[in-house]
């Protein structure tokens, strides 16, 4: 009887162990320096997918930070398209997440996709924000207003205002081909996201 | 009560060694101090074995490259002053690879903040590091050496009797090649 339960105590522990050593830790790059607002751990998801793979996707128009206004249509037939949701500007992993991207244009290029970038900062914000990741090849959008409604749309509008940590990937029919609602305190790994674009491919 | 307290001794016991790796150190390390324990794949790539001067496969510390002083840069593909450094930080390399006298005496090598192998990769590839590069996908690396905001710098002087500590480490504002060449060989003594 002891023995058993030392064997469930032993048990209980790694489980407990396995979410202690979970990696919440984030680099922050020193271009932002003291101006990233510590978040927290948030709840990984606070919201309920409205799309689902196979389904075509919800047309938006929304402003971008400099230039004409941008819709998903516009893409259609042309090129694959990714959206990526970030949270909110000015945070922890949102801040290190598009200067990846920014670098990785070529294999963005080499599955014929365009990345638009979406927060619902307004455009100030995302201006005064994206300035600091550099000269940024792709749009970034501002889902400000009405607040969060294409975030809402694609039903990952979070429910204190702010957007998932979310990647779809579409095609050039403007089907939806992969949807990764991340965990928001959480980069999606790069490669990932590449994955799918190869996918599109085959 | 006595089997309570013994349940609970185990269960402590357990928990922080398993827990361990996952514990951040609350500060960099310091100068004077030795690194932390860093454990880091022996590359597959023979050229930069070679570089390292280690053979075989499975782990290294930092410590037993076959050199004087280790240059260590924390960066990530994901940071903008990273990506900003990385042809100055190219060009330490090259500054040392073809001056005889420090070649084998200086060498630099790069880890990727919560960046998995391809991610490190593609920065690789974007910048033509020449430099060893290793992923710290899970930020084991970056909590042990306190959670630095990135680019970060350390520089490791190697004793002969293998002992080693930190004789530098800066957070950002790099100064460009020859500067940081020059800083390093000061501090470590090689000049």
């Amino acid at each position: 009887m002891q023995k058993k339960r030392l064997a469930n105590l032993i048990l209980i522990t790694v489980v407990l162990s396995l979410f202690v050593s979970i990696p919440t830790s984030f680099a922050i790059s020193d271009a932002y320096k003291g101006n990233i607002y510590q978040v927290g751990t948030l709840k990984p998801i606070d919201s309920k997918l409205k799309v689902k793979i196979g389904d075509p996707a919800p047309n938006f128009i929304l402003p971008p930070i400099s230039g004409e206004k941008v819709s998903l249509s516009q893409f259609r037939g042309k090129k694959n398209v990714v959206l990526s949701f970030v949270p909110a500007a000015w945070t922890p992993v949102c801040s290190d997440q598009w200067p990846g991207y920014n670098i990785a244009k070529d294999i963005f290029n080499q599955y014929d996709a365009i990345l638009l970038g979406i927060t619902v900062d307004n455009i100030p914000t995302l201006f005064a924000w994206t300035n600091q990741m550099g000269q940024l090849w792709f749009p970034v959008l501002s889902d400000f207003w009405p607040h969060g409604a294409v975030a809402k749309r694609y039903g990952v509008l979070r429910s204190n205002g702010v957007s998932e940590r979310a990647l779809f990937v579409m095609d050039k029919k403007g089907i939806i081909r992969y949807i990764d609602v991340h965990d928001i305190n959480k980069r999606p790994p790069l490669e990932d996201l590449m994955g799918a674009l190869e996918k599109l491919g085959k | 009560m006595k089997q309570i307290l013994f349940y609970l001794t185990i269960m402590i016991l357990l928990l922080s060694t398993l827990a361990f790796p996952a514990l951040a150190a609350n500060k960099p390390p310091q100068k004077g101090e030795a690194l932390p324990v860093i454990s880091l794949p022996i590359p597959k790539n023979s050229d930069e074995r070679n570089y390292l001067g280690l053979s075989g496969s499975g782990l290294f510390k930092i410590p037993q490259v076959k050199t004087k002083v280790v240059i260590v840069e924390i960066f990530s593909m994901y940071c903008p002053y990273c990506q900003k450094d990385a042809p100055g930080v190219n060009e330490l390399y090259r500054l040392i690879e073809n001056n005889p006298d420090i070649k084998n005496k200086i060498k630099l090598i790069g880890i990727g903040a919560g960046n998995s192998f391809y991610e490190v990769e593609v920065y690789k590839k974007t910048y033509a590091v020449p430099f060893p590069l290793f992923p710290d996908k899970d930020f084991t690396i970056h909590k042990a050496c306190g959670e630095v905001r990135t680019p970060y710098f350390m520089v490791i002087k190697i004793n002969e009797d293998g002992t080693h500590q930190i004789v530098h480490n800066q957070l950002g504002n790099y100064p460009g090649a020859e500067p940081f060449l020059e800083l390093v060989l000061k501090a470590s003594g090689l000049k």
